[in-house]
């Protein structure tokens, strides 16, 4: 017999507006540190770290993900290791050729 | 004797289905952009250079300011979602109109993009783009492949909002039975998430 469905919760009106505030704030920062030249040498990093946590944002808020079952949580960090280790692969590759 | 299990019990697991199925879809989806991303990332390495100069070339502002609207959309979007479910029909639909107007101002801010560049011969396998460097061809090769689709992405979901916003309206979609606007949703906000990688690799990064 089918377990009865844990509802996720409905998101509040106010947490989506305080994501979305964070998302613009990531963006503005995200500009300066390059317009800025702030943190040179380290400009690819920044903007990638900063570009993953407004998708972790978007991903735990927006999309959920934050309140959705184990399986679905553990099925998306599978799919990202999955591509971080074919991005990884590639560049032990391309790195010591 | 067991109880038979109710029809609203079964609705709720085939709803549970379906919404693995599209997380399924959406990570078929990653490692479709994902292999772009690749590509990028190690020609990047091997010509940065010309990815310096060519990205040098993209305007950040209007960059910003669509990386913004596409925010905005998405937020309207999670409103849409989180207010049928409370039974509040009307404000869904103008929410969801309201993230089909910003998804079209997206497309139209990328279509004058595009259309600059193109003004300024700036187009694959163009006379001027082919005098420059190796890098920067495969720079703007890969700006229009990825812009282009995520931009069809962002077409599909614009369609696919069109529909789940008749479907409201008709009370074909309602907080008993969100599943297809929820999925929507789903897509909607992935589409996003790939344009905040966009945005960095194209505009930022020099």
């Amino acid at each position: 017999m089918p377990q009865p469905e844990r509802e996720v919760p409905i998101p509040r009106t106010r947490t989506l507006l305080l994501v979305w505030a964070a998302l613009l704030a990531l963006t503005a920062v995200t500009v300066a540190v390059a317009r800025g030249r702030l943190l040179a040498g380290y400009s690819v990093l920044a903007a990638l770290g900063i570009a993953s946590l407004k998708a972790g944002l978007v991903l735990a808020f927006f999309m959920q993900l934050k309140y959705e079952s184990r399986l679905l949580q553990w099925l998306a960090l599978l799919a990202t290791v999955t591509l971080l280790t074919i991005l990884a692969g590639t560049f032990t590759d391309v790195w010591y050729r | 004797m067991p109880q038979p299990v109710g029809a609203e019990s079964e609705a709720r697991t085939g709803a549970a289905g379906a919404k693995l199925g599209m997380w399924l879809f959406l990570f078929t989806e990653l490692l479709f952009f994902g292999g772009m991303f690749l590509l990028y990332a190690v020609y990047r390495s091997r010509y940065a250079a010309g990815f310096h100069a060519a990205a040098a070339e993209e305007n950040t502002v209007v960059g910003a300011c669509n990386t913004a609207l596409l925010l905005t959309s998405s937020l309207a979007m999670a409103l849409a979602v989180a207010a049928l479910r409370r039974g509040r029909t009307r404000f869904s639909i103008l929410a969801q109109a309201a993230t089909i107007l910003m998804g079209i101002g997206f497309l139209a801010v990328k279509y004058t993009e595009w259309m600059a560049k193109i003004g300024h011969g700036l187009y694959p396998d163009s006379p001027v783009l082919l005098q420059r460097s190796h890098g920067e061809v495969l720079f703007f090769g890969l700006y229009y492949v990825m812009t282009g689709i995520h931009g069809l992405h962002v077409l599909i979901g614009i369609s696919l909002i069109a529909v789940t916003l008749a479907l409201t309206a008709r009370g074909a979609i309602t907080a008993e039975r969100a599943t297809l606007l929820e999925n929507t949703g789903l897509f909607w906000h992935f589409v996003d998430v790939v344009w905040i990688y966009l945005f960095p690799l194209f505009y930022l990064v020099t």
